[in-house]
């Protein structure tokens, strides 16, 4: 038996994602084949070819799966799926939309945002916003899961291997592509990042998130948000860190004027260093920080992007 | 156009879950329940599209036990037109869940599915996408703004780098993101009126369904506590401690 990996793209290419899911796959000690499906993905497929532990790639290129949506990939997956003990995913917004399809099509449950593989068939998962841990065994013959990245390493590189054309066609007609408005940014993308700089309502304003930018960019760190700095219309939803957005766990998270609500935390408590600042000494942002500090940010914030 | 809405009874998200001694499951008994979030979202649009003249009739339905009705008649509350409960006292996995809705749908032939994107206890992100694999519909997730214009639905998305915007041909499934709208308060006379709407109790057996055991939980633990950290009395004392004993910058 082998495992399946459905990988992402992004604008350079094979979505780095794509590693994370490598990295957690060879933890089965099984062959990992990638499928690489897209609208003229040969290099993405080459990239994939190049990620340690991957024995196979699978390039199924055609216009039907240039944005990939969800009803004609998991349609492609179903097709492959025989052979396959493990289909796996990103628990990422594709993954999460491809993924239970793919699992109800297969009549097989789906294991979401998985953190830890115990066994080829025994998975763990957060629930109740990460206040719990679920210890979830598979009864199904195929195992259908998304990998929450931020807990597995990047799978290393290797001498490519060989890249095997899919020629299947799945139009399904059932849902078309607008059109996509994408945030432009220059700073290292949230999930991926090794500095994260988040900001809250205590910021007050769109414009007083300068001050975290230039923090972020001294640090070469990438920005996130609380909910209620996003709701307030201060930054893009994309940047919310939390149950409801972006789970992140970088070396560094730097926590100014949000409060700590248990929603912000399922999204950053797995952290290396987590710092809060704050002038509210009772904000519960405080009991997950390793350094607290309480202070105005507006003197503090300026301050400590002088001393980095 | 007929909306069906899921709902789910679950624990309030303001409350602090504990996890039982024996490490069985989480400690749910005497703590406050309510709508889930994302599917009181689901319901809110449902009614707006029902107030622009674009739905004629709004479904609500729940899988759980007997007191999930109170969750029911919150969304008749809040606008739903009647409610369906499937009575079924133990938890069911995103699946199964699926293969009960669309027994439903085959019967109530909806246009459109309207679903919360994730309920807060499971935290899966999985059924409506289940459902409507099950039913053969397309599907528009995560959904931040919704229009309906003759037979399709065109959805504004919330993804990863930014917004995408899909046209589902309808009967489609939706499910709702947290921007999507701001749900209304049920009001007191609309509360009294909810009592009066009809409420359809089915069990899970009624529809000769094959829910076969797809998982087990071993075991439900509490995540690992973070060690106490510390204040610091001032930023320079800050910058210190990360360079030199959290080595972090």
């Amino acid at each position: 038996m082998a495992i399946l990996i459905i990988a992402e793209l992004d604008k350079q290419g094979l979505g780095a994602e794509c590693a994370k899911v490598v990295g957690a796959a060879t933890q089965l000690g099984q062959e990992i084949h990638v499928l690489v499906a897209g609208s003229d993905v040969a290099e993405a497929a080459g990239q994939a070819a190049q990620l340690a532990g991957v024995t196979k790639v699978l390039l199924a290129d055609h216009e039907c799966y240039s944005h990939q949506l969800a009803e004609s990939m998991a349609d492609l997956v179903v097709e492959l799926a025989g052979g396959y003990s493990h289909i796996l995913a990103a628990a990422s917004a594709k993954g999460k939309d491809t993924l239970p399809r793919v699992a109800a099509l297969l009549d097989v449950a789906q294991h979401s945002d998985v953190i830890a593989i115990e066994s080829e068939d025994t998975f763990v998962r957060p629930i109740y916003a990460g206040n719990a841990l679920a210890t979830v065994q598979s009864l199904d013959a195929v195992k259908v899961a998304t990998i929450r990245t931020s807990a597995f390493d990047a799978a290393a590189s290797q001498a490519p291997v060989e890249v095997e054309a899919v020629d299947s066609v799945k139009e399904t007609r059932l849902s078309q592509f607008i059109g996509e408005e994408l945030v432009q940014s220059e700073r290292p993308e949230l999930g991926a990042a090794r500095v994260v700089i988040s900001g809250g309502r205590g910021l007050g304003s769109g414009e007083n998130f300068a001050l975290i930018e230039a923090l972020a960019d001294k640090l070469g760190g990438a920005i996130g948000a609380s909910r209620a700095a996003v709701d307030a219309g201060y930054v893009a939803n994309d940047l919310q860190v939390g149950q409801t957005g972006k789970i992140v766990a970088p070396e560094l998270y730097i926590a100014v004027g949000i409060s700590g609500a248990i929603q912000h935390l399922a999204g950053m408590k797995e952290s290396k260093v987590i710092v809060a600042i704050n002038k509210d000494p009772d904000a519960p942002i405080f009991q997950v920080a390793d350094y607290g500090l309480e202070a105005d940010l507006f003197d503090a914030i300026p301050k400590l992007t002088e001393l980095l | 156009m007929k909306i069906l809405v899921p709902i789910k009874r679950v624990v309030d998200p303001y409350v602090k879950v504990r996890v039982a001694a024996d490490e069985s499951a989480v400690e749910l008994a005497n703590l406050k329940m309510a709508i889930n979030p994302f599917c009181e979202i689901a319901v809110e649009e449902a009614v707006r599209l029902k107030e622009k003249g674009q739905a004629d009739e709004i479904i609500a339905v729940s899988i759980g036990p007997k007191v999930a009705q109170e969750q029911l008649r919150t969304a008749m509350a809040l606008g739903a037109d009647r409610g369906i409960l499937v009575e079924h006292d133990e938890e069911l996995a995103p699946i199964s869940v699926a293969k009960v809705l669309k027994a439903i749908i085959e019967k109530e032939k909806p246009d459109l599915v309207l679903f919360g994107k994730q309920s807060i206890d499971g935290d899966n992100n999985q059924t409506a996408q289940m459902t409507a694999a099950l039913t053969g519909m397309g599907q528009a997730t995560f959904a931040s703004g919704i229009e309906v214009e003759g037979d399709q639905v065109t959805v504004a998305r919330e993804i990863d780098g930014g917004i995408q915007t899909l046209s589902v041909k309808l009967p489609a499934v939706v499910s709702a993101d947290l921007r999507l709208n701001e749900p209304r308060y049920a009001s007191l006379p609309n509360i009294m009126k909810a009592k009066r709407k009809p409420l359809e109790t089915v069990s899970v057996a009624d529809f000769e369904l094959q829910l076969g055991a797809h998982q087990r939980v071993l075991k439900v633990t509490a995540p690992a506590e973070r060690s106490g950290g510390i204040m610091v009395g001032s930023v320079e004392e800050l910058v210190e401690k990360l360079k030199n004993e959290a080595k972090v910058v």
